[in-house]
């Protein structure tokens, strides 16, 4: 097989298009850069949607969390210490036996006038349950982040906006939310590359990987298995995530410039990847 | 292990989950908790001190050296950490089996790769296959804690190379003014004033290699997880105390662990920055 076919038969494998079999014998670079590429496609589609749907609850965690209401503020702090104090690993595993255990039929939901059967099995797969892990997962990460940030508004900000006039939502608007997110966001870009790094874990962890369709490392470790020579397929993984972590620093360091747009020559991203996590 | 628990088809309740949680397996399944403290025990001062050679390095005058400190401490930056603990766990027990393999058997002509094999002579096995099952449980628990020092080393180097920049140059100027080497400088000068600076981004280490601990099931221990999964899987009745799968309440209980572990940690920490901070004229 030459190295174009090798890449129709393999490119999409991980969503389950092409080549059924993965290669058993005389594997070549070629095969094993063309699947693992595959794979990322999986890392790519966690992180991106995890982080995503993650700002949003972030963002509603870190003001329950500096809010003076304690019914708003405890269950915002319970959440962001249960998801920050235990180890990813175990979350994963926790998620998956509890989605097994869900009735195999579905839950029905009586609705008075009608009657829905809420199906559960999807939820077992990586593609669902592993996605609401790392969603609540990088939630408490970033909300920590943000109630951070929000602390460090400068007094100044606020008093301009009562100056004028500003309240309630148009005040968070205009001028809360900009600042906080424009203080957070060197730290929140470590977060997203951290998230990325940690996609990794999911088909190592509870949620087994449906007709060996898994991601990067998933197949890297496949293939060290079956040649049992590391020192080909760890690399390319590791290429693949560099690629991909100068990628998420470049569009975090474009949205940056455009936080920082009124302050004139913006600070450049330091990415510390061990102060966050 | 109670007398009361000879017969447990006969006895019911309370008795029965005291005579559950005392068997042998879950004994071992709590000695498999110090598994995961002896890791961090050793791990955490292995890795500080490779972390200190590593920003030495990074700082040394000599390029080559610096080049290799800088490499080092910039390893971990832009790969998953879960990649290297896969990676060096078998490229460090292929390297030392081909050291050996040089060593012990030059004779040998055959290529150590053959295809997809990796051959090498039985002397220079790692454990020998003849050695008891100990041998090879505590070689792989070796492989695991060199492993995760040398992830953790690079992270403790990034700290610590921070740290030392971070000491006021003012201090190593006047320590030269009065005539100290380099050395003694930073012996005397820069060490013992870098550990307050260092501390914040340790701290955050020690809690980001609590949360790695688990990922010793995926080098092959037989760890905390290993032991709830193989607990917590369905039991029929052909087992002494058949139950449903209660791998769920197994993994709670270690939720539970990891959360008090890291609280526990974060109150300490705090303590010792308070501590360290006393006399400091500014919070670092």
């Amino acid at each position: 097989m030459s190295c174009w076919e090798t890449v129709q038969a393999y490119a999409l494998r991980s969503l389950g298009y092409g080549e059924r079999l993965l290669p058993r014998a005389d594997i070549t670079l070629c095969e094993q850069i063309t699947l693992i590429g595959s794979g990322l496609i999986w890392n790519v589609y966690f992180g991106a949607i995890a982080l995503s749907l993650g700002f949003g609850l972030a963002t509603l965690l870190a003001l329950g969390k500096a809010s003076s209401q304690i019914w708003l503020r405890k269950p915002a702090e319970i959440f962001v210490f249960v998801f920050r104090g235990s180890p990813l690993f175990i979350q994963f595993f926790l998620a998956y036996e509890t989605f097994v255990l869900l009735p195999k039929s579905g839950i029905p939901i009586n609705l008075g006038f009608v009657e829905l059967t809420a199906d559960t099995r999807w939820l077992t797969r990586a593609w669902a349950g592993a996605l609401i892990v790392l969603f609540l997962n990088t939630s408490a990460y970033a909300a920590e982040i943000f109630y951070g940030a929000l602390k460090s508004i400068p007094r100044g900000d606020h008093e301009a906006a009562d100056a004028y006039g500003l309240t309630g939502w148009r005040r968070f608007r205009r001028i809360t939310w900009p600042t906080m997110l424009r203080l957070a966001w060197p730290a929140y870009t470590n977060e997203a590359i951290f998230l990325f790094h940690a996609t990794t874990l999911v088909y190592f962890s509870g949620f087994p990987a449906w007709r060996q369709m898994g991601d990067a490392l998933y197949y890297a470790s496949y293939f060290a298995d079956k040649t049992f020579n590391p020192f080909i397929p760890y690399p390319i993984v590791a290429v693949y995530f560099i690629a991909l972590t100068l990628m998420i620093i470049a569009i975090f360091g474009v949205i940056n410039r455009r936080l920082n747009r009124h302050l004139g020559i913006p600070k450049r991203i330091r990415y510390r990847p061990q102060l966050i996590r | 292990m109670f007398a009361a628990c000879a017969d447990p088809g006969q006895i019911e309740g309370l008795t029965w989950l005291v005579c559950y949680l005392t068997t042998g397996k879950h004994m071992a399944f709590y000695a498999s908790f110090g598994t995961v403290l002896l890791l961090l025990a050793i791990t955490a001062p292995v890795a500080l001190a490779f972390g200190f050679v590593g920003a030495m390095a990074s700082r040394s005058p000599v390029p080559p050296l610096r080049w290799l400190g800088l490499g080092y401490t910039s390893m971990v930056r832009g790969v998953p950490d879960i990649a290297f603990f896969l990676f060096f766990v078998i490229a460090l027990d292929q390297g030392l089996e081909w050291l050996r393999h040089h060593a012990m058997c030059p004779d040998w002509t055959d290529p150590v790769r053959q295809g997809a094999n990796f051959i090498v002579c039985t002397q220079a096995k790692l454990p020998l296959s003849s050695a008891p099952q100990f041998w090879h449980e505590a070689y792989n628990f070796g492989l695991a804690i060199f492993t995760f020092s040398i992830v953790f080393g690079a992270f403790a180097a990034n700290v610590l190379y921070g740290a030392m920049r971070a000491v006021p140059r003012g201090q190593l100027e006047t320590a030269q003014a009065y005539g100290l080497t380099p050395g003694q400088t930073f012996r005397r000068i820069l060490v013992p004033q870098m550990w307050i600076y260092a501390l914040p981004g340790l701290g955050n280490l020690w809690m980001i290699l609590i949360k790695a601990t688990p990922l010793l099931f995926l080098l092959g221990i037989e760890d905390i997880v290993y032991w709830a999964r193989e607990l917590g899987g369905a039991k029929t009745s052909a087992f002494a105390y058949p139950h449903p799968d209660w791998r769920i309440w197994y993994f709670l209980a270690l939720l539970l662990f990891y959360l008090a572990f890291t609280k526990l940690s974060e109150i300490v920490i705090a303590r010792l920055t308070r501590r360290l901070s006393r006399g400091q004229a500014f919070a670092p």
